[in-house]
């Protein structure tokens, strides 16, 4: 039995929803009733059934929805993806690694077969029946990266390594949490991080990059970042930000449930083979209050964590203006009961 | 004075004579006295292998200071976009070994750092020290128009209009810092205009 991809949107009516089969597998990221910044990678290994991460490239029912969404943020604006000229061996080597991972994960859907360099890729939501020349970009309709990220969910970035650092040097980046491609490509890794505050003087850097630097192919890595978003919008790009920023305004006691969002990113790192670059994708799942509060715990957690964020960790992430409205409607559904350690609903 | 600074935005030094016998100043306005008072430390014969272009300022201000030098050329463009065609065939023909000395306006060092990177020199290679105004070159995230001569925080980019928040977030490729909607979230706030970068 596939996937039933939802017919919805990320912009203008925002039909975007989770089905409960969804809420509960929703990527919760805290494990503890308070957050600060960590250096929080642990191995990317297939978790539980049911759980997002059952397969390591994740396709869930958002899927055709959102490659409709990056179609139209690619037409409006194609400098989200950018790959400077040495990146195109890295750019089939994410081929081969999302074609191979989701047709592994969801044979149902996707197919892909092998004959010497000569491929076939068949992607049955999005009606793709492609035969190519791995390694030949004329035998695509775009570059290896552009094609197979219009076709997984989630923003992708190239990592460059070398002079032990690594370098941000192509991107896929549509469903953003506010930085920009176009302005950070070719920059190394404490640069394209400069202006995230406090994490800097905590030697978080330091120590994510050489974790990084040493990732060994076929053992991937992750970690968890959050931020909050109104309305279930993808691209929350400093693009276009004098569009949604007003959004953020509009929240009020009466449609908080609704209108506000928890933006969870599951960020993965892979080494990659030809290349031995890093791929690092940034899957952006979205969960509106509504649905995260029917389930107990996450309600009272998510209330002691953001009543207790540092505010310049609360001005980074952008939720000053709406934060003491969410507090308020969120201690509602706070009993000051305990909440079970672990990231899981119970 | 930049009170609190973060990684990406560029720290600048001071110019010294490095090995070599071919060497590439630029300049503009202040960055003049970069040059002159660098020529101190130098070895004998040092700007006889020496090309100084340097930009000046409409009273033709430091001219002889630079031509006392006695550099083996003295190039003298009326601005940094007449310059860049020549600069890139330069920077394109060097031998490898070519050192290059950028000095003046923030401005000037990251456009010229931009053809330099442009042509495959290694950023940490360059020379460069910072002289005169602390006047920004900025793009609008937004409509990704390059404002020059930025002066004021917040400032408003001279392409789409909108007012902009001009950040330390610098970019070598594009040369510039970036520049976000200060009042995007609510556009009846207009933050008061103050001079920031004098």
């Amino acid at each position: 039995m596939g996937i039933t991809f939802r017919k919805e949107t990320f912009r203008d009516d925002f039909t975007f929803k989770n089905s409960p089969e969804h809420i509960r597998r929703f990527p919760f990221p805290f494990n503890e009733d308070a957050y600060m910044y960590a250096v929080n990678i642990e191995p990317h290994v297939v978790g539980p059934k049911g759980s997002v991460l059952e397969n390591l490239i994740d396709v869930d029912e958002h899927y055709v929805a959102e490659m409709q969404d990056r179609a139209l943020v690619l037409a409006e604006d194609p400098l989200r993806c950018q790959s400077l000229p040495h990146m195109t061996l890295a750019g089939w080597d994410l081929l081969e690694l999302l074609m191979e991972q989701q047709a592994l994960g969801y044979p149902e859907h996707f197919t892909l077969e092998r004959n010497g360099d000569r491929w076939r890729w068949i992607n049955r939501p999005l009606g793709i029946d492609d035969t190519f020349t791995f390694g030949d970009v004329s035998t695509l309709p775009y570059g290896p990266m552009e094609y197979i990220t219009r076709q997984s969910q989630g923003d992708f970035c190239i990592l460059d390594q070398r002079d032990g650092n690594l370098w941000m040097d192509a991107g896929m980046v549509t469903t953003q949490a506010d930085w920009s491609l176009d302005f950070d490509i070719g920059m190394n890794f404490f640069e394209w991080h400069a202006p995230v505050p406090l994490a800097h003087e905590k030697g978080i850097f330091t120590r994510a990059l050489k974790f990084l630097t040493n990732i060994q192919q076929g053992k991937p890595a992750r970690r968890l970042n959050w931020t909050m978003t109104v309305n279930p919008r993808l691209d929350t790009s400093p693009e276009n930000y004098h569009k949604w920023g007003p959004d953020r305004a509009t929240v009020t006691p009466e449609n908080v449930g609704d209108k506000v969002h928890l933006r969870v990113e599951l960020q993965s790192f892979w080494r990659l083979p030809r290349s031995n670059g890093i791929v690092f994708p940034i899957r952006c799942y979205l969960i509106k209050m509504d649905e995260l509060v029917t389930q107990p715990k996450w309600a009272r957690r998510l209330h002691r964590v953001i009543r207790d964020l540092p505010e310049e960790l609360a001005t980074y992430k952008g939720l000053t203006r709406y934060r003491p409205t969410l507090v308020e409607w969120l201690s509602k559904l706070d009993d000051d009961g305990p909440t079970s350690p672990g990231f899981g609903p119970d | 004075m930049t009170a609190k600074t973060i990684i990406s935005r560029p720290i600048y030094g001071t110019l010294s004579p490095q090995p070599g016998k071919h060497h590439l100043f630029i300049a503009d306005a202040e960055g003049a006295l970069a040059i002159t008072d660098m020529a101190g430390k130098a070895p004998p014969g040092f700007f006889d292998g020496a090309e100084i272009v340097f930009i000046p300022d409409p009273e033709g201000k430091h001219i002889s200071a630079l031509e006392a030098l006695e550099p083996a050329q003295l190039h003298l463009p009326p601005s940094f976009a007449s310059l860049l065609p020549r600069l890139r065939q330069t920077l394109t023909n060097a031998h490898m070994g070519l050192r290059l000395y950028l000095a003046g306006t923030e401005g000037l060092i990251g456009q010229a750092m931009q053809a330099a990177l442009e042509a495959g020199v290694d950023h940490t290679s360059i020379e460069t020290e910072h002289r005169g105004s602390l006047a920004r070159r900025m793009q609008c995230v937004h409509c990704k128009g390059i404002t020059e001569n930025v002066t004021t925080q917040p400032a408003a980019c001279s392409h789409c209009g909108l007012l902009l928040l001009v950040r330390d977030h610098y970019s070598r490729r594009l040369a510039a810092f970036q520049g976000v909607c200060i009042n995007a979230e609510d556009r009846s706030e207009i933050p008061p205009m103050e001079e920031a970068f004098p």
